[in-house]
């Protein structure tokens, strides 16, 4: 009765704090506006936010950057010009670490040699893409389904690990097999992770955000001991590492070294396509929709509210739990600590930089991708360290989760009608 | 002496709505002035203004002859207005103490609460407005008519003297209601002035000392409660005379379609809300379930649809018997269901038109061929609905939470009412709409009746019972009170049973006992 | 409301509290069994297991070596908890089951102690006094994290918020020598993330779980950036004194006790204080009194003349500058320079650790205290060897605060009702 939480998925009208929003079933929403400009507006704020992101990761690179202090002491001409070469050296040194060197893809496709080194960067920017496209299609279903998996992390962690169990050991099986297995007690062991934080909270009304947080740790904890114990490379002195995965295990290179692009980009973008489809196009996507939007409505509907809330939860997980598997049978072949570098946690400003739309997923994993490739690339050029990549990201996040902040710096009209919201949340104690 | 409270000319309004014009109102010293109007008129909206919720466009408030600027609640406070809101706004996990000091708290030094001598003042208070109270219990702890009471308390605690009432009664079992006027009358013997918003034209003719009626943003008159009667006050709070009688034809009963025996139902915090309710209805008729608010209705209508599972009973739908009844099954087996929530059970606001257009059945054909959509289906199915049940604006991809709540309820109604139905259950299908969509949606229900479907209605408005039901149950605490056919009974009659009155005779006695 | 639901509801309070007395009996001879089959057993009549009651290097209140018979003192502890759990099936707790689970759970953690250490030394007085050091900030986090989310913004920021802190606190303690500019520099770093956070929640209304995530990931950034940019290669700018020990006079020199409590970091009594502070200042002020109800029903507080941001401002810069304080004991009160990630989770911890304490401070103070046991546990038990690997019981922490929050045993716990929700005036 007096309960705020009672009160408040429907006051005043307004949509409720849901995280849909359908019109993504590939529609035009309204006919009488010419398609750039409904395309502009549509794709406005993800393009400013990451355009802001990025100047403002231009602005830190400067600030902390001690040789623009010592330029500003010769004078002030001098600082500018080093701030604006430093900026230039570390984003161009980003762009080609990331695409590759213009110069040399054009010197290659026109002479036909060397072709390797120059799409290197590229096809090395798809491999950093795969594991972004599987955790930001994780957090987005989980996101749609109306769960907030912040335990991305452990999901990884645990997928990689049986991955990796499974791909150490010589089952005598043909390849094609060993890799399947392989990757089918990944993703196992990743929806597991996620169901229990989901049945908890369908259950025990125990919020999936703190649950996913100490699920990750034990995830960790879980990890560290099998690395350490018993699935520990021999004479690897109690260091945290596996046997490598055998060859018949390993998902194979599309291209011969040194191209490192493997099937796995594929499969990502193939299991992208198949949940934009499911989730827009299905009755069962929009269960999950139902679900995640209004969980009343979809008693109200007919739908048993928990089941797929679960199973959302195990769907999420299980994605992560594919990204794990995958990044050990087809990028770093053995299992360390390292396997996951916040994917878990970079995925949620994937996922709403791409409104939880699969196909968005796909673009701003590839965004992410081209990044993180590229800031290797810097730091070995410039010396910049890539940790910067996570600050621009951090921007990006603020700006997109604060639509009003760019709306603000840019002047742009509100034409949203308070559909922004991502999820409903309320305390990390309560339901 | 001037009045205590003078608002002249507020005026306010929101985008594409005018919520008040011009209105003027005077409370004398000691009054209960009823402000009656239907849901929408404005009349929270005014109270809203005059608390400090919202700034009005134009007007000037006067207290006892002095104009006065009010900003915000604390004005309001300061200068002695006070309200009791609709959904109260008390904490439930803290003690009375704690929310009737807060804002006002005593303390020690340095900001160290002085819970003890708060506690006195409020027993003080409770005692002489006879509001018993432990000022040490938890709010959450105290049944709803308590809760009110600290709300009154806290009021009282800031030296309110105009105390605002936000249709008080809405949630309360008819005691309950009883006891407030009592209190209210307490409060105007000691000098309070009251304003006490409602629809309700009972209350309003029994405890009020005056009567102001507003409808659409303006007052368009005054009563005495002497001098008029409920009709002539629905008239003026509606704009025309209200048909009373609707002029549908006589009903034509066929087989039973919906049989309910002995069945308990619980709430959300296990207490029982129904005991042991049996009743049939027919095809072709209307079965209006009348009660106030809160006593079973809702329970009842979860239990039929099997949103809810009964503790014991049985639910035998067209023949077949349900132990478990699901929403689904229900759906299938040719229910239809318009619920009391229409925000929270019946729409999903972010969704657009189209999809709440199938919200029941879209895993089915035409919607749904082996799990995929057929979303071209979907579309023209929506563009028919909206035409024929004039939906507005007619955009199948318009999210609904941008509709009016009139046309949301549209939506819902369209999307209940195109199935092939043999039971409707239509709970509190008109509240909060404007008359036009209200004679819409009854013009419908008896239409499905005509058709030959059956339809339970449960309201709280007695007179949508009055002019569509064919036969009447009346709940009363979980209970049947009676169940008579329309044309035998009157609304004076059923009115009484509504306060738990069984015998009408009773009546007199438990005033004389009151008195 | 009448009499029948009264005396339903209170058959139905008292029906849930005999159920629970049951689970947590059969808990407690779960635990008998254990102690007795799987540790006493495994005792020779001749084992024994010594405590070491002092801590290496402390003088004062040092005492002798307590030597046990291991097997006999393991089937009394066995004997004890069954028939504790016996009683609670026989007679029922009247209400008190959480005491009797603390008196099993202490009884097993008693009896892992000797267990590990047959025919071994275990430092007995080193385990408790490094619980309370690990403590420190999980406590100020979960205090952190308290103040946040009592007025209601839910705070996931506390690891970002604490890793800041203590990168400004050991670059401005290095530049400047001085222990105490490096703790302000470290509160200020805090309290400006949090500046961010409260910003973001209340002035953009961005969810607050996000907003959280937003300032967990710029802040890992921003100190690998500035670690592997500058920290790594510059030594003056990472080696910063450290906060002294002290001991209290009198009480430090009582035996076992006063090595354990008395003797500490300022950084221990410093978290006591603030937590006994802000319980006062929670529970019996005005300020408290408001800052509580706006986390419950900030529109019944704002109708009464609360202004709700400011109160929501004030509390998550309090709690910024208190999660400060917490990180700057990383690098300012234990390890003397910044190590990227040295916060290690601490903070997510710390959220676990109120969440265990129900949002109150002592509570969570002593749940902090007992998270830190775990850790200390776990690294005491790597050094003697014992068949549970010391992962396992890192993961204690985070299984009983799952267990907790899941209600698995009782009724599950329950935040502040509008923690998370943005708050729209009309």
């Amino acid at each position: 009765m007096n309960d705020p939480k009672e009160l408040k998925p429907n006051e005043n009208g307004k949509p409720a704090p849901g995280n849909v929003f359908l019109n993504e079933s590939g529609r035009k929403t309204d006919k009488k506006e010419g398609w750039p400009r409904r395309i502009w507006s549509a794709v406005q704020i993800p393009v400013l936010a990451i355009l802001s992101g990025l100047l403002l990761g231009a602005v830190f690179i400067v600030v902390t950057s001690a040789n623009v202090y010592s330029a500003f002491g010769t004078g002030f001409g001098a600082g500018v010009r080093e701030a604006f070469s430093t900026i230039a050296s570390a984003y161009g040194a980003l762009f080609e670490g990331a695409f590759g060197s213009p110069a040399r893809i054009a010197e290659a496709l026109r002479t036909g040699e060397k072709i390797e080194r120059a799409f290197k960067p590229l096809f090395q920017s798809f491999v950093e893409t795969t594991p972004y496209i599987f955790t930001g299609l994780a957090l987005a279903l989980g996101f749609r389904a109306g769960v907030f998996n912040i335990g991305g992390e452990g999901q990884i962690y645990i997928g990689a690990v049986l991955a990796t169990l499974v791909g150490t050991t010589d089952l005598g099986i043909p390849p094609a097999l060993h890799v399947l297995a392989a990757i089918l007690l990944g993703v196992l062991g990743g929806a597991f992770w996620g169901f229990v934080p989901g049945w908890l909270k369908a259950n025990a009304g125990s919020h999936e955000v703190i649950n996913t947080i100490m699920m990750n740790y034990i995830a960790l904890r879980l990890v560290e001991f099998l690395l350490t114990g018993p699935m520990t490379k021999a004479g690897s002195g109690g260091m945290p590492t596996s046997n490598n995965i055998l060859d018949s295990a390993r998902i194979p290179l599309v291209f011969p070294r040194p191209l490192t692009l493997h099937w796995g980009f594929f499969v990502a973008i193939a299991v992208a396509i198949l949940a934009w489809f499911i989730l827009f196009k299905t009755k069962w996507g929009f269960n999950l929709q139902i679900a995640g939007a209004n969980k009343h409505a979809a008693k109200y509907a007919g739908l048993n509210v928990n089941v797929w809330m679960v199973l959302g939860m195990t769907l999420s997980g299980a994605l992560a739990g594919l990204c794990g598997s995958v990044q050990v049978l087809g990028v770093t072949y053995s299992m360390g600590l390292g396997v996951s570098s916040g994917y878990g946690f970079d995925a949620i400003s994937l996922a709403l930089l791409a409104n939880n739309n699969p196909l968005g997923c796909v673009l701003a994993a590839l965004l992410f991708g081209f990044l993180k490739t590229g800031s290797r690339a810097m730091m070995s050029r410039t010396g910049i360290p890539l940790d910067i990549v996570s600050i621009i990201q951090a921007f990006i996040l603020v700006f997109i989760a604060a639509p009003a902040i760019i709306r603000t710096v840019f002047r742009l009209r509100d034409e949203s009608k308070g559909d922004s919201k991502v999820v409903s949340l309320s305390g990390l104690g309560g339901n | 002496m001037p009045p205590v409270l003078e608002l002249k000319g507020i005026t306010k309004r929101f985008p594409g709505v005018l919520a008040n014009d011009h209105i003027d109102l005077r409370l004398n010293k000691g009054e209960i002035l009823a402000l009656l109007g239907e849901n929408g008129a404005g009349k929270s909206t005014l109270m809203n203004i005059l608390y400090g919720l919202y700034q009005p466009d134009e007007g000037n408030f006067f207290i006892n002859g002095q104009p006065i600027e009010i900003h915000g609640p604390m004005d309001a406070i300061h200068a002695g207005i006070g309200m009791v809101h609709q959904h109260f706004m008390l904490i439930p996990v803290f003690s009375v103490t704690e929310n009737v000091m807060l804002g006002e708290e005593s303390v020690r030094m340095a900001g160290i609460l002085d819970q003890e001598s708060a506690a006195a003042r409020i027993s003080e208070l409770a005692d002489t407005y006879g509001l018993s109270l432990d000022p040490k219990a938890l709010v959450r702890d105290l049944p709803v008519g308590l809760q009110q009471r600290v709300e009154i308390v806290k009021l009282l605690y800031r030296n309110a003297n105009i105390l605002i009432f936000d249709e008080p009664t809405a949630v309360l079992t008819p005691q309950e209601a009883d006891d407030l006027f009592r209190v209210m009358k307490s409060l105007t013997d000691q000098g309070k002035s009251i304003i006490f918003i409602t629809h309700k034209l009972r209350e309003v003719l029994e405890y009020s000392d005056r009567i102001m009626v507003i409808r659409r943003g303006k007052v368009v008159g005054e009563a005495l409660p002497s001098e008029s009667d409920q009709a002539s006050l629905a008239a003026m709070m509606v704009g025309r005379s209200v048909n009373i009688e609707s002029d549908k034809a006589p009903c034509a009963p066929g087989e039973p379609v919906l049989k309910v025996s002995d069945l308990y139902v619980s709430d959300n915090t296990r207490t029982v809300t129904v005991h042991g309710l049996s009743f049939e209805i027919r095809a072709g008729e209307i079965l209006g379930i009348a009660g106030v608010q809160g006593n079973g209705q809702t329970e009842l209508e979860e239990a039929v649809t099997g949103m809810r599972d009964p503790d014991t009973g049985t639910i035998e739908f067209l023949g077949r018997t349900y132990s478990k009844l699901r929403p689904r099954r229900f759906v299938e087996a040719g229910g239809a269901h318009i619920p009391e929530d229409r925000q929270r059970d019946g729409l999903i606001l972010s969704f657009s038109v189209e999809d709440n257009m199938m919200l029941c059945t879209y895993y089915k054909p035409p919607y749904s061929v082996n799990g995929v959509f057929d979303r071209g289906e979907i579309y023209e199915n929506a563009l028919e609905l909206i035409e024929r049940f004039d939906v507005r604006p007619p955009n199948p991809m318009n999210s609904v939470g941008n509709l009016s709540g009139g046309n949301q309820q549209k939506v819902i109604v369209a999307r209940e009412l195109s199935r092939e139905n043999k039971l409707i259950v239509a709970s509190q299908p008109t509240r909060g709409l404007d008359i036009g969509s209200i004679e819409y949606i009854h013009g419908q229900l008896v239409r499905q009746r005509d058709a030959g479907c059956a339809v339970l209605l449960i309201s709280s408005e007695l007179d949508e019972i009055m002019s569509l039901a064919d036969r009447i149950l009346v709940m009363y605490k979980g209970k049947a009170m009676c169940l008579v056919d329309r044309g035998q009974t009157t609304k004076e009659r059923i009115g009484l049973y509504m306060a738990g009155v069984k015998d009408p005779a009773e009546k007199s006695e438990k005033r004389e006992v009151l008195s | 409301m009448n009499m029948r639901s009264v005396t339903v509801e209170s058959s139905i309070h008292a029906r849930t509290l005999k159920v629970r007395d049951r689970v947590i009996g059969g808990v407690l001879i779960f635990f008998a069994l254990l102690v007795y089959l799987a540790f006493a057993a495994a005792a020779a009549p001749e084992t024994s297991s010594t405590f070491i009651m002092s801590r290496g290097g402390v003088v004062r209140g040092a005492m002798g070596d307590v030597v046990l018979p291991s097997r006999v003192v393991l089937t009394v502890v066995s004997v004890f908890l069954a028939v504790l759990g016996v009683a609670l099936f026989a007679v029922g707790s009247r209400g008190r089951s959480g005491l009797f689970l603390l008196i099993g759970g202490a009884g097993l953690v008693f009896s892992f102690l000797v267990f590990v250490s047959f025919d071994k030394r275990i430092n007995f007085a080193s385990l408790f006094n490094s619980a309370l050091t690990m403590s420190v900030p999980i406590s100020l986090g979960a205090l952190s994290g308290i103040l946040c989310e009592r007025s209601g913004i839910t705070n996931i920021a506390v690891e970002g918020f604490m890793l800041v802190a203590a990168m400004v606190g050991s670059i401005v303690g290095s530049v400047t020598k001085n222990i105490w500019a490096g703790l302000l520099a470290a509160m200020a770093a805090s309290c400006l993330l949090s500046l961010v956070h409260s910003w973001l929640s209340i002035r953009y209304k961005v969810n607050q779980v996000i907003s959280g995530t937003v300032i967990n990931i710029f802040s890992l950034g921003l100190t690998s950036y500035i670690s592997s940019m500058y920290l790594q290669n510059i030594q003056a700018l990472n080696k910063t004194p450290r906060f002294p020990t002290v001991s209290i006079p009198v009480l430090a020199d009582i035996p076992f006790f006063g090595p354990v409590f008395f003797n500490n970091s300022l950084f221990v009594f410093g978290m006591i204080i603030l937590v006994l502070i802000f319980n006062f200042l929670l529970f019996r002020t005005r300020w408290g009194l408001r800052l509580r109800a706006v986390g419950e029903h900030p529109k019944a507080a704002d109708t009464l003349g609360v202004d709700v941001f400011k109160t929501r401002y004030v509390a998550v810069l309090l709690s910024g500058l208190i999660a400060g304080i917490g990180g700057a004991y990383f690098s300012l009160g234990s390890v003397g320079r910044f190590d990227e990630g040295m916060t290690a989770g601490k903070g997510f911890i710390s959220l676990a650790a109120m969440i265990f304490g129900g949002w109150n401070p002592i509570p969570s103070f002593l749940a902090g205290v007992l998270f830190g046991f775990a850790d200390a546990l776990a690294s005491a038990v790597s050094i003697l060897g014992s068949p549970i690997p010391g992962q396992f019981i890192n993961m204690l922490p985070y299984v009983i605060t799952m267990v907790v929050l899941g209600g698995v045993v009782g009724k599950g716990v329950t935040g502040p009702a509008s923690a998370g929700i943005p708050y729209e005036k009309e």
